[in-house]
């Protein structure tokens, strides 16, 4: 007799092993069909963005509430302190300012004269919050509040703090997922500022909690690079901007092969406490395409 | 239906506020596991079923908004789901122990599966590090939400219990 069965005046109903087996097999195709397209991903990234997104949103909005208000009555001793000491550098400030606005008017004639244009003018950026963090502990990811509603999509920047936090990786019609450079998963290529050598700089669950994240392959032949150094995101990166700030070099080692540098870089953006974002909504491919 | 309404309220819910709220209340830096808390306390209230559906759906939301592609998370929670609904039959509401034990039971296998499929494959070694720093806190935490949530969702159930019981008993 079949294991299915059907009696009268009752519902047709799969046996759990079956339905098992299916939603086995359901998972194991969605794996192998979204691991090189995203088929689903419209559809689905819609349905959810509005149903889950707005609560995310609602609370997000109150806990930032709450946490604000708390922060300024925390704030409001230190911040008398803090003002005085303000004052005094305001003052230096402006002298400094004077300076370097002579230093910049200076230079812009210097540029006139060499005819260097600004290789990257400024970049469009749109403002959004975090709305929320990834639901497991083993990658850091978020999701922001805009999407592509907000002409946000796949493959864009997203920087804070004037250093790079990660890109976009997924969107839906109300939200993005940023994947941040720190995450065990992603790799960015990057160079150093002063020599220009290129370096790859990857996320490390380990590292993460001590703040730093690791890099490699760095060819410094002729031992210029030094602790302290700028890190930007390199010109060939296929994916990133050009020359956005990702971190200072925290430690240096000569690799077994001699050949190559590894080591660690302090990010410049604190991920600890990132609230707010900008996205950059240029992408890498126009850029080449405008050249 | 109503069933199936309230344990996708439950999803809803239990996933915005791991998301948001415990997001935001971190001990270093680990966010608790409600869904396993969600897919294996109906594993073993409600049976293998149950608990294998309810799985696929905390782990597809999980998917679609924090995986790299789809199933993975939907795959390892549907299975632990399915071996929690094994225990449906020594369960008895008044014992918390079994509870809690399957829970963190699941919650370390899950960690140790992630770590295997994600991190392991992609030659990272340190199992250690990853047990103490990521593994073992998460398991420790989930259990102690579950002190909290694992009541409410056992209330819930009763309720949910008792009201298909007198339905049934009108038509008999």
């Amino acid at each position: 007799m079949s294991p299915v069965v059907k009696r009268k005046g009752e519902c047709f109903t799969l046996p759990g092993k079956y339905l098992l087996f299916i939603l086995t097999f359901v998972c194991i195709v969605m794996m192998l069909v979204t691991f090189g397209t995203d088929v689903f991903n419209g559809p689905l990234n819609t349905v959810v963005g509005y149903c889950v997104v707005p609560f995310e949103k609602g609370i997000g909005r109150i806990g930032s509430w709450i946490s604000n208000r708390s922060d300024e009555l925390m704030s409001i001793r230190s911040l008398l302190d803090e003002n005085e000491s303000l004052k005094e550098e305001v003052a230096q400030l402006t002298e400094e300012n004077t300076i370097l606005q002579q230093d910049k008017y200076e230079l812009n004639k210097l540029r006139e004269l060499l005819s260097l244009d600004e290789q990257y003018g400024e970049y469009e950026k749109i403002g959004a919050r975090i709305i929320s963090r990834d639901s497991g502990n083993w990658y850091s990811v978020f999701i922001i509040d805009k999407g592509t509603d907000d002409g946000i999509d796949v493959d864009m920047n997203v920087i804070a703090g004037g250093g790079l936090v990660g890109r976009i990786t997924a969107a839906g019609p109300n939200w993005a997922r940023v994947t941040s450079i720190i995450s065990d998963n992603s790799n960015v290529s990057a160079m150093t500022i002063t020599t220009e050598d290129n370096l790859i700089v990857s996320g490390d669950l380990q590292l993460m909690s001590e703040g730093v994240i690791s890099f490699s392959q760095l060819v410094d032949s002729s031992n210029q690079v030094s602790e302290g150094d700028k890190i930007v995101t390199s010109n060939i990166s296929d994916k990133y901007l050009p020359n956005i700030l990702i971190g200072y070099i925290h430690t240096i080692n000569r690799d077994n092969n001699n050949i190559t540098k590894s080591g660690y870089i302090t990010p410049a953006v604190d991920f600890e406490h990132l609230s707010e974002v900008l996205v950059i909504t240029d992408l890498k491919q126009q850029i080449e395409e405008e050249e | 239906m109503l069933r199936k309404l309230v344990v996708a309220l439950f999803i809803g819910v239990c996933f915005i506020l791991q998301c948001s709220v415990f997001g935001a209340f971190t001990f270093v830096g680990i966010v608790p596991n409600l869904m396993i808390i969600l897919t294996s306390s109906f594993g073993f209230m409600r049976g293998e079923k149950e608990g294998f559906v309810i799985g696929f759906f905390c782990g597809l939301l999980s998917d679609i908004f924090f995986g790299d592609f789809l199933g993975f998370y939907a795959l390892v929670l549907m299975y632990i789901g399915f071996i929690n609904g094994k225990f449906s039959r020594i369960f008895y509401p008044e014992d918390i122990k079994l509870p809690l034990a399957l829970i963190i039971t699941s919650d370390l296998s899950y960690g140790i599966l992630c770590y295997i499929l994600m991190f392991l494959l992609r030659g990272r070694f340190h199992f250690l590090y990853y047990f103490k720093s990521v593994i073992l806190p998460e398991a420790l935490y989930t259990i102690l939400v579950t002190i909290f949530l694992y009541p409410i969702i056992l209330l819930v159930n009763g309720m949910l219990e008792k009201r298909e019981r007198r339905s049934e008993q009108k038509f008999v």
